[in-house]
């Protein structure tokens, strides 16, 4: 600790702002929706769950919403078909994003920066506007669509149950799967470049050196090293996806179930508040624990580089 | 020394979570000295330095500066600068305003400052690089900019850290003497750290040495090289040969100590009992080594050479004693191509005289 | 090797084609001049003409433009608050927490966020009169959630900060205060520029939370473009967005051109110097 007393105010300062506005903003919100979650839908305004009836305090939690949801098979199919779409649009873009990132950490250092630049560039124009285009590309005439078409892969798609016929490939599992591996794709490769740049070379050097062949050399150096690239990557796709409701909404179809749609749903078009937000509760209950390890993560890896 | 002294360091402790890195130091630094703090890594040397700087807490002890208590004081209100072994020069800003960035926090006038800043820049030699950012710089130039930042504001205590860790073999010798130079140029009392005892030899005035927390000898640089204090200074300050021995014979102005493989007969008198376990510390240069056994019983050993590594100037010998033990030997190559120089496998007779050694008790 | 080298293209190569496919079809479809919005037939400019005069879209713009520039504000004045207060103090109360609810807006989904926030206002404006939805509330939404990249940019930069650089400027008596506007703040500033950069285009291209948080006469663009996009294709989408590429790609391509422009005179420089 240096020396001085002058810092303790500003200490209080600089970490309490930040602290009573996260405070206000993110944690109280949650307060608020896991009461109205427990309470009645009294027409317009919701009922407290706190109530002093002659001297009596009583405290209403009302359930009913959470076994409404549990019980009830669309949302718990939702919720399962959420957590579906998420992984596998995780793997997809780890398995497309990796080596990608792989390549470009391994390109001639002069080529770094532009290449990084081109992966950048998609990443700051409208998100919308991308995923609006897929919309376009996967549709009748679209030029993917043509392409699809045309080497008969559409039959393919409708074998494996991912369009539901031959000749109509928006709306679809596969669509939506095309949009999101799309979207997020450079959320995977980014924190992996990061990771792969800054890996010494030498240490491949040094396993080449007692024996091993790159193959080994990379899934024994290379892989483990970026493991921290790897889970950072994975979280910033899987955890978001899971409550997507852009583009499930452009992409998807009344087949595809996304819960981010569902609780919309329930929130504008019925109105449901409370369900909405047991909807909602059940949805941070499910990303707590990919949250905490992300969370846990980061934290060391800060560690690591001090 | 004592009560009068420039900087009193006095029972000085830090205490971190029950570690105690700087466990009860208390020295005694004069004005315009270059004390040296001498130890190796870990040893709380640069925790102590950076509480003279104001940067760590004590958490007990006082610090007196020309009697002034700094213990309370943060670092922006000591008179001491300290110029870090990284530099820290701030990238942002030109040599010029490295410099004078002290004097301005001073809110002193600007034509005084100018005249400072020019002072400093003329007694480093850094004129013509006055406009440079410090990445237009080589180490050794941002060294001396790191040097001129920390006079600029004329400090009552200089303190160093580190100051030659970062530069190459080569440059570390010229910049030492540069350096020292400068420092008695100005006349300004420093306090430097380093884990480099030819650094602490060659550049200060007295030298404390510190392991774990604690002052073990504090001396000027040949009161720690001829008479070290215990065990550990006499092995971290040089080359040195220990020889455990048994004080045989007690006489007040010699005493005969036997050891394994030789007996010492030791030209002056100490402190001890006879039947005494004592260590003789026998530098490896007051050693000298023939083929054949000199005349007398006392202060020679013989045994294989075991090695035998040419440096050019000198050449060391190690020998290795019947006991087991290795004796290091440097000897000068005063003749070239001497034809009787001893060689592998030969046996050797190491002798040297009644006043080379140094009795140890601790 | 040379095997290595024929896979290492190929990837870069396919994968580029699919980040961009998107991008090229949304510019070229905005000239073409077909009923049916899919169909090439003939280039024309209409669309563009058609834009100028699209009041709903153009407001929607300017409101959008407003509200991201005091939102990415906020959120990197919020962000260096809290970047610093998770990079300076090792301990203080609740620091997990902290650390916790930052970084959690990066990974949350939109529409929890939205949901939490909007209902909770509503509870504030039911007991205390105010505030009323739309632009305001829309702009905590954004401040919000920008902070959590905003500290996330800022944070990893302090933390590659030399620790000696901010002693040594105490050491020649700067106050704590001094410190940052003197030597941390210059150093962080590029961060901090691009803290803003970011969070001012994700403010911009959100639909959720301005969705959640908005009232009728504080539409943003991007809801506009979404209920649009919606219905089915819609070829002033395409303008729209044409207009956005040109812009983002500019100001991407001139940033990366100065940025390697600073390196190669700083290595210059330092090599220069080495050789002295």
């Amino acid at each position: 600790m240096i020396r001085g007393k002058s810092s303790r105010v500003g200490r209080f300062a600089v970490i309490g702002v930040p602290y009573l506005w996260l405070i206000v903003f993110f944690l109280l919100p949650f307060l608020v929706i896991l009461k109205i979650s427990l309470s009645e839908m009294e027409g317009v305004a919701f009922g407290n769950l706190l109530t002093w009836k002659e001297g009596v305090m009583q405290l209403t939690l009302k359930f009913s919403n959470y076994l409404y949801i549990v019980q009830d098979d669309l949302y718990f199919k939702t919720y399962l078909s959420s957590l579906r779409y998420a992984a596998v649009t995780t793997v997809i873009c780890l398995a497309i994003g990796y080596p990608f990132a792989y390549f470009m950490a391994r390109a001639e250092k002069r080529f770094q920066p532009v290449l990084l630049m081109l992966v950048m560039l998609p990443f700051w124009t409208s998100f919308l506007l991308r995923v609006y285009a897929w919309k376009g590309l996967l549709s009748e005439h679209g030029w993917v669509y043509e392409i699809i078409v045309f080497l008969r892969l559409d039959h393919v798609l409708a074998a494996g149950g991912l369009i539901a016929a031959p000749g109509q490939l928006m709306n679809t599992s596969f669509s939506l799967s095309v949009g999101m591996v799309y979207t997020y794709l450079p959320f995977m490769i980014l924190p992996l470049y990061a990771n792969l740049s800054k890996m010494d070379l030498r240490l491949l050097e040094a396993a080449a050196d007692l024996g091993a062949n790159p193959w080994v050399a990379f899934w024994t150096v290379t892989v483990p090293l970026s493991k921290a690239g790897i889970i950072a990557g994975s979280m910033l796709v899987f955890i978001p996806c899971i409550g997507e409701y852009v583009i499930p909404e452009l992409l998807g179809g009344p087949e595809t179930l996304m819960i981010g749609r569902v609780m919309w749903d329930e929130f504008f078009s019925n109105n449901d508040w409370p369900v909405a937000s047991t909807v909602a509760v059940v949805m941070v209950l499910l990303i707590i624990v990919p949250i905490a390890i992300f969370n846990k993560y980061e934290a060391e890896a800060q560690e690591g580089s001090r | 020394m004592g009560a009068s002294s420039f900087l009193q360091i006095q029972n000085v402790v830090k205490d971190f979570d029950g570690y105690k890195a700087v466990n009860n130091v208390s020295i005694d630094i004069e004005k315009g000295e270059i004390f040296a703090l001498l130890g190796p890594s870990g040893c709380g040397k640069s925790t102590l330095l950076r509480m003279l700087g104001g940067f760590e807490t004590l958490t007990s002890g006082r610090i007196l500066l020309n009697g002034k208590d700094m213990a309370d004081m943060p670092p922006y209100d000591c008179p001491i600068n300290m110029m870090f072994q990284s530099y820290a020069l701030f990238p942002h800003l030109t040599v010029w305003d490295n410099i004078a960035f002290g004097l301005r926090r001073e809110k002193m006038p600007k034509d005084k400052i100018a005249e400072q800043v020019e002072a400093m820049l003329k007694l480093t030699q850094l004129g013509k690089f006055a406009k440079r950012k410090p990445h237009q710089l080589s180490g050794g130039q941002q060294q001396r900019v790191a040097l001129a930042r920390s006079l600029a504001k004329k400090p009552q205590l200089l303190l160093l850290d580190e100051p030659l860790g970062a530069l190459d073999k080569k440059l570390r010798e010229e910049t030492q003497i540069e350096l020292v130079n400068i420092i008695e140029n100005v006349g300004v009392t420093c306090v430097m750290v380093t884990h480099d005892q030819e650094e602490a030899m060659t550049m200060s005035t007295r030298i404390g040495v510190m392991n774990a927390g604690q002052i073990l000898q504090i001396g000027t640089p040949s009161e720690m090289y001829e008479t070290p204090a215990n065990r550990f200074v006499a092995g971290f300050v040089g080359n040195v040969n220990l020889m455990d021995g048994v004080l045989s014979h007690d006489a007040p102005d010699h005493v005969i100590i036997d050891c394994a493989d030789c007996k010492h007969y030791v030209g002056h008198g100490i402190t001890g009992t006879e039947g005494m376990n004592v260590t003789v510390a026998l530098r490896p240069e007051k050693i000298r080594i023939s083929a054949t056994k000199p005349e007398g019983e006392h202060n020679m050993a013989s045994g294989k050479v075991k090695e035998k590594a040419y440096f050019g100037a000198w050449t060391v010998y190690r020998i290795e004693l019947p006991s087991g033990m290795i004796l290091k030997v440097n000897e000068s190559n005063t003749e070239r191509h001497a034809e009787d120089a001893l060689t592998w496998g030969d046996t050797a007779w190491a002798s040297w005289s009644p006043s080379a050694q140094v009795v140890l008790t601790s | 090797m040379m095997m290595t080298r024929l896979v290492s293209r190929s990837w870069l190569t396919a994968g580029f084609v699919f980040l961009y496919l998107p991008i090229v079809a949304l510019v070229l479809y905005s000239f073409n001049d077909s009923p049916i919005p899919n169909v090439w037939r003939s280039v024309t400019f209409n669309w563009y003409v058609r834009l100028a005069s699209d009041d709903d879209l153009l407001g929607a713009l300017r409101l959008s433009l407003k509200i991201a520039f005091f939102s990415a504000t906020a959120a990197v004045l919020l962000g260096t608050m809290a970047a610093f207060s998770l990079v300076k103090y090792k301990r203080f109360f609740g620091r997990t927490m902290f650390s916790g609810m930052v970084n959690a807006p990066l990974v949350m989904p939109d529409v929890i966020v939205g949901i939490s926030l909007l209902l909770m206002l509503v509870a504030v404006e039911r007991a205390l009169g105010f505030p009323d939805r739309g632009a305001f509330t829309i702009w905590l939404a954004h401040a919000l959630a920008g902070m959590a990249y905003a500290t996330v940019v800022i944070q990893s930069r302090l933390l590659d900060l030399n620790p000696q650089l901010e002693e040594a400027a105490m050491d020649l008596g700067a106050r704590p205060w001094e410190v940052f506007y003197l030597v941390t703040l210059p150093m962080i500033s590029q961060s901090l520029l691009s803290a803003w950069l970011l969070t001012f285009t994700i403010s911009l291209d959100d639909v959720v939370l301005s969705s959640f948080l908005n009232a009728p006469g504080s539409t943003t663009m991007p809801v506009v473009i979404f209920s649009r996009a919606r219905l089915g294709l819609n070829p002033s989408v395409n303008a729209v967005a044409t207009i956005i590429v040109l812009v983002v790609s500019i100001g991407v391509i001139l940033a990366s051109l100065m940025i390697v422009r600073n390196e190669r005179k700083r290595a210059r420089d330092m090599a220069e110097a080495a050789r002295n």
